[in-house]
């Protein structure tokens, strides 16, 4: 038999709601001037920083656990194609139908046929990052369908007609009294005179959704983790609104991006460790649901699910940038994010917000679409969001990846479409001024003689306090100490000469060196203890 | 030991005393101190930005410079530099198809330590005033740099060295591991989020009631002192290798509004 190449096919990546419409530093600038936004989200950011903390910290094998979760990852993403097709076929043989869908048009097509099927103008719908991704319920909602999302924090954006801006507590924006204005307004037949007390806004919303649960028939969800070998499907929730939304009704619908894969049961156990613990903080959830196909008399009988591309192909054939695939949704980067504690959620447009977000946004939707490019900027490259990562997602290192990414797309464009072109230029001279500089120490040690006439500027004052520019972001907010009167290698010629650069003889073993002084860290601790203790931290 | 000191470039142009101080103490040990006068920068700066091609030629300069000598290691005052010696240059040098720059850069990153490092786990200095005749009175606060603390795996070197200085009091900030809004070229492209950030650092400095903030890298000091600077703050910033090579004879002058200058040179 003869073979036809048929060629690579062409990436293809997303649509829905993986796009930054404005530059990130200029969304950031107004959420940083919301005094409320940014109270809310220190508060709410920091509580769950030290939960976390806490319960990662009890675990003795905490890293391995982390490790395991990275390696059966990697495994997933090597063998998507087999893991999808094995997957594919066990959940049909139990009573499942399976969907294929490129992009989020795609699937959301899917689901309205579904749904139209079955006759109802209303679904309910449990908390999902998927179909948040797809645009779903504005979807439905223009083809006459409402969405009732059920998780609670949800249900306060939906109500508030607002956008989540975190992908675990989608409020957290909002504090208890918003939340309490937002459902007097929004809630019929509330009491009028609803208060903060969270047990009764809890109520206000058991009131309002309970009578849902028990007459819709058709329900949406997502999915945490689809075991191919079984063709299962888990959720693992808080509140129990997903348990009544996986049960109650006569279809379910799953989204599920195609990542989301785990080859066997056994390595779920990994991942049932690894995920409470990052992202509520807490040693196991309340809830966790697995189904397996269609029981009859029990549960759906019209089982469904979604398989969505949607640009995970194309971030698949990234060989550094793959990894942010094997995101399970913890939200554990954004919590002890620094950016995102100050600029929020709303700041990376897209249904991914924080680090992940910075790094999976402009992989699905392209780095050239909108201003994605402006998102792997967003970061200082702390490396807290790494440190925090339950799969080991090297955040910064991908960030890095992609800013070159972007620079290479610049540069090959002119400017960035509807980028600000000026700034551009600014870098692309900065950069160049100082590679000119840093590829030869003997010009480092000419330009190094003009560090005098730079006092100048500084003046009486001793600093500098407004730059021209793109670098006169760094004076909008700090100064620049009065420059040196010579440079250091300057100085050095000018003290010490020239020493001679080969001496031969043997290099000293510093290996046997660091050997030998492996107990000397725990001393010098023991010895700083002593000397200076750390009784509390100044609060 | 023959010790080739990598200034690293924000120290050679901005804060020579710190390269000065790192030089005393490693004198003070016996050491030999050679300055190969090629040497530029790490590369992060264009790495970080985005602009491996230059980041490369940089990665090269540096190779190149350190090649030319004889020396058993290489010390740097910087954690954030001596962690992209290993962790970026071979990578940049590999992704321009340069595998032999890519290997020289990991043999001397291999040979490459931050000054803490050096002085604990190749040193085995424990005690900075009996080992290192280290003073300095006053009331000190410090600042652990990111890339030192994640990618370096400094732990608490820095800190601890700090701790067993003669006369110094060490009140601990409040958020020690929190980023100071530095970032390189992340301070001014998204200089509002860097500007909240550094300015939640400067307010927990400030609760300290230390008259001195130091740390292990002179660009996060340099942020931290510009907001100190700007807010009007007496606080000032001291890399730690101007504490530790304060001695007694030649105590470390803290003066003006941020001039700071090492006694003695």
């Amino acid at each position: 038999m003869s073979t036809t190449a048929l060629g690579m096919p062409t990436v293809r990546h997303g649509v829905g709601n993986i796009f930054e419409f404005e530059p990130f530093p200029e969304y950031a600038e107004k959420e940083l001037k919301n005094e409320q936004l940014r109270a809310n989200l220190g508060f709410a950011t920091h509580k769950i920083r030290d939960k976390r903390a806490a319960v990662i910290n009890e675990l003795p094998d905490w890293q391995d656990l982390r490790t395991a979760g990275s390696m059966i990852k990697q495994k997933v993403m090597a063998n998507l194609d087999t893991y999808l097709q094995e997957f594919e076929k066990n959940f049909t043989a139990k009573g499942g139908h399976v969907h294929w869908a490129r992009d989020a048009n795609e699937a959301n097509e899917i689901a309205l046929r579904l749904i139209r099927e079955q006759g109802v103008t209303e679904v309910n719908k449990i908390k999902s990052m998927a179909t948040a991704e797809t645009g779903l319920n504005e979807f439905l909602e223009e083809h006459g369908i409402s969405a009732i999302e059920t998780d609670l924090a949800e249900e306060i954006v939906q109500l508030g007609e607002d956008r989540p801006s975190h992908i675990l507590v989608p409020a957290i924006h909002r504090n208890r009294t918003e939340i309490r204005d937002i459902f007097r307004k929004k809630i019929e037949g509330v009491n009028p005179d609803l208060s903060d007390d969270p047990a009764e806004l809890a109520e206000a919303s058991r009131f309002r959704l309970r009578e849902k649960f028990l007459t819709n028939k058709v329900a949406i969800s997502g999915v945490n983790f689809g075991i191919a070998e079984t063709g299962t499907m888990t959720i693992v929730e808080s509140e129990g609104n997903g348990r009544m939304c996986l049960t109650l009704p006569e279809t379910l619908i799953t989204f599920m991006g195609i990542e989301k894969i785990l080859p066997t049961t056994q390595d779920y156990e990994v991942f049932l460790q690894l995920l409470p613990r990052s992202s509520t903080g807490e040693r196991m959830n309340p809830y966790t649901s697995m189904w397996t196909g269609v029981t009859p008399g029990d549960g759906p009988q019209n089982l469904h699910v979604i398989l969505m591309d949607n640009g995970r192909t194309a971030a698949l054939a990234d060989q550094v940038g793959r990894q942010a695939l094997h995101c399970i949704r913890c939200s554990a980067c954004m919590n002890v994010c620094p950016v995102y504690e100050r600029a929020g959620g709303h700041a990376y447009g897209s249904t991914y917000p924080g680090p992940i977000g910075a790094i999976l946004t402009p992989q699905l939707g392209g780095i050239e679409e909108q201003y994605n490019s402006t998102l792997p900027f967003a970061s200082s490259l702390c490396g807290a969001c790494y440190e925090a990562c339950p799969v080991k997602i090297n955040i910064p290192d991908v960030l890095v990846h992609l800013r070159g990414k972007a620079v290479d797309l610049e540069k090959a464009q002119g400017e960035f479409e509807g980028g600000k072109k000026d700034r551009h230029i600014q870098m692309d001279a900065m950069m160049f001024g100082a590679k000119t500089l840093f590829t030869s120490g003997k010009l480092l040690s000419l330009a190094t003689r003009g560090l005098p006439a730079s006092r100048l500027i500084t003046g009486r004052s001793h600093k500098i306090s407004k730059l021209p520019g793109i670098v006169g972001g760094w004076t909008d907010y700090r100064d620049i100490p009065e420059p040196p009167k010579s440079s250091f290698r300057n100085d050095w010629k000018k003290e010490r000469g020239e020493a001679p650069k080969r001496v031969g003889g043997e290099r000293v073993d510093l290996q046997a060196l660091i050997a030998a002084n492996q107990g000397k860290l725990a001393e010098a601790h023991a010895k700083a203890e002593a000397a200076n203790p750390i009784v509390k931290e100044a609060k | 030991m023959r010790v080739a000191l990598f200034s690293t470039c924000i120290v050679d142009a901005m804060y020579p005393r710190v390269a000065q101080a790192t030089v005393e103490i490693l004198e003070r040990l016996g050491h030999e101190v050679v300055f190969p006068q090629g040497q530029t920068c790490c590369s992060q700066m264009h790495a970080n930005s985005g602009y491996f091609d230059d980041a490369y030629q940089v990665v090269k300069t540096h190779v190149q410079a350190f090649e030319e000598w004889d020396f058993d290691a290489i010390v740097a005052p910087s954690g954030s530099c001596v962690a992209s010696l290993g962790h970026q240059q071979p990578m940049l040098a590999e992704r321009a198809g340069d595998s032999a720059i890519a290997k020289s850069a990991a043999d001397l990153a291999a040979r490459s330590f931050e000054l803490s490092q050096f002085l604990i786990d190749v040193c085995g200095i424990t005690n900075a005033a009996e080992q290192l005749g280290s003073y300095f009175p006053g009331s000190v606060t410090y600042h652990s740099s990111c890339h030192g603390m994640r990618l370096l795996g400094l732990g608490s070197r820095q800190e601890d060295l700090i701790r067993t200085v003669e006369g110094l009091e060490y009140t601990r900030i409040e958020g020690l591991d929190q980023c100071c809004g530095f970032g390189g070229t992340f301070s001014f492209k998204n200089a509002d989020t860097s500007g909240a950030m550094v300015a939640d650092k400067v307010a927990n400095i400030e609760k300290t009631g230390a008259s001195v903030c130091t740390g292990g890298d002179a660009s996060c000091l340099m942020n931290i002192g510009g907001a100190l600077s700007r807010k009007g703050s007496p606080v000032q910033t001291v890399h730690f290798a101007e504490i530790l090579a304060s001695t007694k004879e030649k105590p470390l002058q803290v003066s003006g509004p941020v001039s700071i200058t090492a006694g003695g040179k």
